[in-house]
């Protein structure tokens, strides 16, 4: 084996490897799961064939997404037992509830009426059949709630107590009223939104290149772009207050997003990029923007930003009793500061390219056709998404360092005693295998539907 | 109560008892139609259709394995960190399997050629067979008794998790579920030769099913602490399984579809409540009793366990209304289409 590479190493790298995958497909089906239920309300008001052929059409993509996203989350429920039993004893308690309540409201929920929905095109009458994707898209958006509320505590534990070396529940109104979690809901299903509506726009400039099923992808494209111009504008409120939220209960966090090591002066700049040293915790000059971090931080012109070393020591000073004197509270301050220029520039862009996408397919003037230098950027951005959604889980996640649970339990102490690192190897390569194969296939079926056109893909079913 | 144990500890060990039962009862014969695929379809429309009768359904009973895994860790998570991570490999390949089956409905129906289909139907099979017989095979290990140390963690030796009465009852839930789906398919299948030709590969499934029940309770009397544990009610449900199989057979026999699939279903729902029956009042056996988890011990506290149990109270009857309506809507027999 690979000396040097420890069993923490592994179930991390495990973890960060199946919650990335898991991922891509949560936000992409709770999206998709909206965007077809907004094609199949139009059909049943304007009771226009072209939109019950867009929620058959772009259904069978929602149902791929859904499918992968079911398997994959999955891994999610039995690896806290298996690579995180520590973890899974200390916080049980508290934990195990909302993930209970997200089987028993949200997952029953969307299983049984996306079941209901992809069968039933015949049966029932469109207002009935519209009701059932809107039932499995709530559905979605609650199991969002549970299972952000488990991570809100991950995040800011409120509503405990310590008893015998666990946490133990103590308010179950308190889990739920996280300010946290009312924090992260919003961002993260107005992310998945966003992110499916630029697979819609992406896949129908695709079709648009090909001259293929032209009215029909164009259509599809001017909803899903208005969906995206809402989404992507709300979105960076959303962004900003989970921020804000962030600047007071995870000030190293927020710090290490905007790579401030030195607590600034009233009037902070904005760095563009910095050289970051992370070993002398310096910032070592940047590409900066006078005031502006100032004005995003506080939405006022005037006030300094704390700086990591400064929380650094006050952590220290905050947790020395309890985690030792050798504990390192500075969190991977690179990957923190370009995720969040990724997450958030690839957000100012997504807003741009809908206002452009819409400007460009008004029903009258209509020229996006001729311009395939922007139907080319909006094909790649259908992969854009991905990675804003991925950036901003790395921020979440890593920006907790080194704790499992904020300020309460380390990422160390949280690991399985038993399993092996011969057996973590194993697992890992497996699902590395197992998920690249189920990512290429997906991407695969989606590109050969829109390959076979619109006519031989609903000729094909329904589901 | 009983042991010092209190009332909602009880409750959630008995709702997860439950949980499993009616994961057994509704996965176990969408797992069996997923390998009568390969063992009765003559052809891909006859696949289609034996997937169609699961379709709708399959991934709503695959969340009562979910559910029952969630209130393991809310109501006893100890249970659940031993469990979880002792049986480390098996359960990875439980998932293993879950992962390639739970793909294969849409991803078969997106194939256009015929390789594709094939691929795609195969992991359906695998995924069918692999997924009861290894999570059963670990029911039938973990009753055993199992090295568990001071702190709950478990180190398992291959004969541990390997060994005859693990191997028979992952094999026997196999079959089991393999009954109960052709039980199923025949309720919900328009089609008189495809239902005969059922028929006739349960008649002698039943055959076998007896035979490896019989091994099944003789290894479960030497191996585990059961029968001396709590020898009338121990005999009891294993008899209460055997006569289940004999009247799901007898029903078979008359042409009696639903008897005979209600009954299926009840002799694994029996199975569980054999291994439940017997863990009682623990939750996982040690070599060394001392070390043994037990309900008073792994449960939760007492405020989580009532969140859970009033949580449980309101969404259950709501969630088992619409899957209830959910088999109603898609009641009537279908056929093989043309353009499948």
């Amino acid at each position: 084996m690979l000396s040097g590479v420890t069993m923490l190493d592994l179930a991390r790298f495990q973890f960060a490897m199946t919650t990335v995958f898991h991922f891509f497909f949560v936000p992409f089906s709770i999206g998709m799961g909206f965007i077809v239920s907004i094609m199949e309300t139009l059909y049943v008001v304007k009771k226009d064939e072209v939109y019950k052929k867009m929620a058959q059409f772009w259904g069978k993509i929602y149902l791929l997404s859904f499918a992968v996203g079911v398997v994959t989350g999955l891994i999610q429920e039995f690896q806290f037992g298996m690579n995180w039993s520590d973890y899974s004893r200390f916080m049980g308690d508290i934990f195990g509830a909302p993930l209970a309540i997200e089987a028993l409201l949200a997952f029953f929920m969307e299983s049984t009426f996306i079941g209901l929905w992809m069968f039933t095109w015949n049966k029932f009458k469109p207002g009935l059949h519209c009701a059932l994707v809107w039932i499995s898209f709530i559905g979605s958006m609650l199991s969002a709630i549970w299972i952000l509320t488990a991570n809100a505590f991950m995040q800011h534990p409120v509503g405990y107590v310590i008893k015998n070396g666990k946490a133990q529940m103590a308010s179950f109104w308190a889990l739920i009223a996280n300010k946290q979690l009312w924090a992260s809901f919003p961002h993260v299903v107005i992310g998945a939104i966003v992110t499916a509506s630029f697979v819609v726009i992406g896949m129908a400039a695709f079709g648009l290149l090909r001259k293929r099923d032209v009215n029909f992808h164009k259509k599809s494209m001017r909803v899903a772009l208005w969906i995206a111009l809402f989404a992507s504008i709300a979105e960076i409120g959303a962004g900003d207050y989970q921020t804000q939220v962030e600047i007071h209960e995870q000030p190293m966090k927020f710090a290490a997003t905007e790579g401030v090591y030195e607590t600034t002066g009233d009037h902070a700049p904005w760095d563009i990029v910095a050289n970051l040293n992370t070993k002398e915790h310096k910032n070592e000059g940047a590409i900066s923007i006078p005031d502006v971090l100032t004005i995003l931080t506080y939405h006022k012109t005037s006030g300094s930003i704390k700086g990591m070393n400064q929380i650094n020591k006050e952590l220290h000073a905050k947790y020395d009793k309890k985690f030792g004197k050798d504990m390192s509270y500075y969190v991977p301050v690179k990957t923190l500061f370009y995720s969040f220029r990724i997450m958030a520039g690839f957000g100012a862009l997504f807003a741009l390219l809908s206002i452009l996408g819409l400007i460009w397919t008004r029903p009258k003037k209509n020229t996006i056709e001729n311009k395939r230098w922007f139907l080319g950027i909006l094909g790649i951005s259908t992969f854009l998404p991905f990675v804003a959604n991925t950036c901003g889980w790395f921020i979440t996640e890593l920006g907790r360092f080194p704790w499992t649970v904020y300020g309460l339990f380390t990422i160390a102490d949280s690991i399985s005693a038993s399993t092996t690192t011969g057996e973590l190897w194993f697992t890992n390569i497996m699902y590395f295998l197992i998920f690249s194969t189920l990512g290429a296939v997906m991407i695969y079926y989606c590109k050969r539907q829109l390959d076979m056109g619109v006519a031989d893909t609903l000729e094909r079913g329904a589901y | 109560m009983i042991d010092g144990i209190d009332f909602l500890q009880l409750l959630w060990f008995l709702l997860i008892g439950l949980l499993f039962m009616i994961f057994y009862f509704t996965e176990g014969f969408d797992y069996g139609v997923g390998m009568a695929t390969k063992f009765l379809a003559r052809n891909d429309q006859e696949k289609h259709l034996m997937m169609e009768t699961i379709g709708p359904h399959w991934d709503g009973n695959e969340v009562w394995l979910i559910t029952a895994g969630g209130a393991m860790f809310a109501s006893f998570s100890d249970w659940y960190a031993s469990l979880f991570s002792g049986y480390y490999i098996l359960l990875f390949f439980t998932l293993f399997a879950l992962i390639i089956r739970g793909v294969s409905f849409e991803f078969s129906a997106h194939a256009e050629t015929e390789h594709g289909f094939r691929i795609w139907t195969g992991t359906l099979f695998w995924g069918s067979l692999l997924a009861p017989f290894f999570l059963t095979m670990m029911f039938g290990s973990l009753i055993q008794g199992v090295p568990i140390d001071a702190q709950g963690n478990m180190s398992l030796s291959f004969w541990n998790i390997v060994n005859p009465l693990s191997v028979v009852a992952g094999v026997a839930g196999v079959l089991l579920c393999l009954i109960h789906g052709i039980n199923f398919l025949r309720l919900r299948i328009d089609d008189p030769e495809l239902s005969e030709r059922a028929a006739s590969l349960n008649e002698k499934l039943y055959l076998v099913a007896y035979i490896g029940e019989v091994v099944f309770a003789l290894l479960i009397f030497f191996q585990t602490d059961f029968f001396k544990l709590r020898p009338i009610s121990s005999t009891i449900i294993t008899l209460i399984i055997i006569a289940l199989t004999a009247w799901s057979d007898i029903a078979l026999i008359k042409n009696k579809q639903a008897t005979a699939f209600v009954t299926s279903g009840l002799t694994l729902v029996a199975v569980v409540g054999l291994l439940f029956n017997g863990l009682f009042p623990r939750v996982l056996i040690a070599t060394d009793p001392a070390h043994s988890l037990l309900i008073k011990t792994a449960a939760n506290s007492k405020l989580t366990l009532e969140v859970m149990t009033i949580v449980a109270l309101i969404l259950l009857p709501i969630a088992l209304a619409y899957i209830i309506w959910s088999y109603v809507v898609f009641r009537r027999r279908i056929k093989v289409t043309q353009n499948a």
